[in-house]
């Protein structure tokens, strides 16, 4: 199958599941670091929302602000230097409350509820995620405690019965091993099992496949597309291969410069991308069967530093279709069709 | 993990031979030997002509195989040692060096001990409080006061204390163990009143000791202060840090199970090594504070060359020194699964 059927098969899917809730919306989010050489506009503003038991794919190229978005959602900013300016960050939980993630003080018990079990994250280093010194079990057990009121044995169980969900082999044996003595699969699998074993809402995977091996990749992808069905958990997929977002995410948000530039259904982005940057990225790629144009062409031209003050779009410097009015003014993030939002003027 | 032991003892076994061996050859190595001095000892005080001093220092030398060839000195030297368990005769003493070292070895252990204990609880206290707070003022205090401790010479702050106990507290006894009136009082607990007394001088103990075990610490506190400080900056921006956060652990959580331990291992490594520096703090204090301990032995022997006290002391700081590193690599082994599984 080729990448744009895939998007267009999941979009089939789409229209038939309904619920069309949302289970987190990012508006207008801010995060700044305030460094002795100036300040760093990580994020920049941006708007876009998950919908529950979705999947949304992230993408972008390295340092456009994907991962600093998503930690500002589990508010795992390092403050000081960072910190969240503006914005709201609102989570419907699971008993039916909204709440303003960035109104809650790091440290307060709110929004200690509120990650592991409701939202989890896992991480791109699977060799480096898990604490050295503890068997996985307890790792995984830690948690289960925290959230959930069981013993310590029944915990225990339930780490085992993860390690047995995620399909790591010898649940029974593994459970008291530790990370070194995994693979960097297993270990993301591990990861897959603690980020799940409290039912979250939600599951952040920031790069969770591009430390590992093609073949691992397909499989833990494909375990993770598995275990959203088991757990009813919305996705958000941070990733910088479009194979990937093409074979996972119901929606895609393309990133620049700490901004959302676009927002659209796949298959939308896939077939009828708006924003000239998506435009390039998709061009930048290889993809199979696609005919008319193999030539890969790079975006040309270096990104700008965050740290810049920049009048008018961002991606101007690099835009083929660059007007007089986009180096004067800033486009508005806008819905052009409904479900298919973009930064740009050329749609204005 | 035993044949990991068991290699590292042996390996220790060895070094400890590979020490005594240097320590002999180097107390040998400035000219002359204690016959020598007893010669112009005789000569200056006794009134013995050159060949008469000269036939009593030869006799010495045969008496106590000062005239064998050096290798048969130290492998006599090691033998009564294994065998008799005896260090030796000293020449300046007339008693046997074992004897000697006996009297002085548990006070010296002890004041090491306690100063290598200091330094490294402060130290790692120290260094786990200010990590997360990098750069604030209690940051840059600490890095100034360690800057500050680590660089001033020991002997002198021995000086600066002394000065301080005797004329600003008019302290009467500063260079012992104890007040005299204490010297005799024993360590027993049998009756109520026996262990108030006891009490009484473990208190005066104290008072006079903790000079030494401060001054001796001191550097040590500046150095495991900075290490833990280094240690817990990383691991706190460790990957599994972020993941123990994300689960919804409180921070005081984080650091006790994730980060704390984990900054710990380096320290527990490092142990062994610094161990050396609370030796030669507790030398050169002790000189300074002129405490009967093994580093005063350890210098008169030096100054009159009574070569079996010089080298045994050397070999017994250089087994300390392989016994805190072989403590600390197995706490190592026993603690971290990733040597202990490998
Ligand atoms: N702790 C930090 N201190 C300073 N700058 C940071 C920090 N974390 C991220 N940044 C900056 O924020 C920008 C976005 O980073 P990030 O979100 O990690 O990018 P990516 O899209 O690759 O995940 C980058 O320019 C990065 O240098
Ligand atoms: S606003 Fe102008 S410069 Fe920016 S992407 Fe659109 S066309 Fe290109
Ligand atoms: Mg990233």
């Amino acid at each position: 199958m080729t990448l744009s059927q895939q998007a267009l098969a999941r979009a089939a899917t789409n229209e038939n599941s309904g619920a069309n809730d949302t289970i987190l919306e990012i508006r207008g989010l801010k995060t700044y670091f305030f460094l002795e050489r100036g300040v760093v506009k990580a994020v920049d503003g941006v708007d876009v929302a998950v919908g529950r038991r979705k999947t949304l794919g992230v993408v972008g190229e390295s340092g456009c602000g994907k991962s600093v978005t998503f930690r500002s959602v589990m508010r795992l900013i390092q403050s000081p230097p960072g910190k969240i300016v503006e914005g709201e960050i609102l989570l419907h939980r699971k008993d039916g409350a909204t709440v303003d993630i960035v109104k809650l003080d790091p440290r307060s018990r709110q929004l200690r509820d509120i990650r592991g079990a409701e939202i989890a994250m896992i991480f791109q280093e699977p060799m480096t995620s898990l604490n050295p010194l503890h068997p996985v079990g307890r790792q995984i057990s830690e948690s289960v405690l925290l959230h959930q009121n069981m013993s310590r044995p029944a915990a225990m169980e339930r780490a085992e019965e993860m390690l047995n969900r995620v399909h790591i082999a010898d649940p029974d044996r593994r459970v008291s091993e530790y990370p070194h003595q995994l693979s960097g699969g297993m270990r993301q699998r591990v990861m897959i099992a603690l980020a799940l074993s409290c039912n979250p809402s939600i599951l952040i995977a920031d790069e969770p496949t591009t430390a590992l091996d093609v073949t691992v990749q397909a499989q833990i992808l494909d375990l993770m597309r598995e275990l959203q069905d088991d757990f009813d958990s919305a996705i958000v997929l941070i990733t910088h291969n479009l194979g990937v977002v093409s074979q996972m995410a119901d929606h895609v948000a393309v990133m620049y410069m700490g901004r959302v530039v676009e927002y659209a259904p796949v298959y939308d982005i896939f077939h009828r991308p708006k924003h000239p940057y998506t435009i390039g990225l998709l061009n930048s790629v290889p993809v199979l069967g696609r005919k008319e144009n193999n030539r890969l062409v790079p975006i040309t031209g270096m990104v700008p530093s965050p740290m810049d003050d920049i009048r008018g779009c961002a991606f101007a410097e690099r835009c083929p279709e660059a007007m007089q009015i986009c180096w004067e003014q800033s486009p508005e993030f806008k819905e052009h069709e409904p479900g298919h939002s973009a930064a740009c003027w050329l749609h204005d | 993990m035993i044949g990991y032991i068991a290699r590292r003892v042996g390996v220790s076994i060895a070094v400890v031979l590979g020490i005594a061996l240097v320590s002999f050859i180097v107390i040998q190595l400035p000219p002359g030997d204690y016959a020598d001095g007893y010669k112009s000892f005789l000569i200056e005080q006794g009134g013995a002509t050159e060949s008469e001093a000269e036939a009593q220092a030869e006799l010495f030398r045969q008496r106590y195989g000062l005239d064998k060839p050096l290798p048969l000195q130290f492998l006599v030297w090691i033998r009564d040692m294994v065998t008799k368990g005896s260090f030796g005769f000293s020449f300046a003493y007339k008693r046997d060096v074992g004897e000697l070292i006996a009297e002085r070895f548990p006070r010296t252990l002890l004041l090491a001990v306690l100063a290598h204990l200091t330094s490294t609880v402060v130290g790692i206290v120290v260094g786990i409080l200010v990590a997360p707070r990098q750069y604030s003022l209690a940051d840059n205090l600490a890095a100034f006061a360690a800057f500050v401790l680590s660089a001033l010479p020991r002997f002198w702050i021995a000086l600066a204390i002394m000065f301080f106990l005797v004329f600003t507290l008019e302290q009467e006894h500063v260079t012992a163990f104890h007040s005299p009136q204490f010297v005799v009082v024993p360590w027993a607990f049998g009756s109520l009143e026996e262990i108030s007394r006891t009490w009484a001088k473990l208190l005066d103990l104290l008072q006079h000791i903790w000079p030494v075990v401060v001054i001796a610490g001191l550097g040590g506190v500046a150095r495991n202060m900075r290490v833990m400080r280094g240690n817990m900056l990383d691991e706190l921006n460790a990957q599994y840090v972020t993941t123990a956060r994300s689960k919804g652990l409180t921070e005081g959580q984080v650091m006790r199970r994730h980060a704390v331990p984990n900054a710990l291992h380096p320290i527990i490594m490092y142990q062994g090594t610094s161990l050396p520096y609370m030796l030669q703090g507790e030398l050169q204090a002790s000189i300074v504070m002129g405490l009967p301990t093994i580093g005063t032995l350890l210098l008169t022997s030096l100054r009159n060359e009574d070569i079996y006290i010089s080298a045994s002391c050397l070999l017994i700081y250089g087994v300390l020194l392989v016994a805190g590193n072989l403590i600390a690599d197995i706490a190592l082994v026993v603690l971290d699964p990733r040597v202990r599984f490998s």
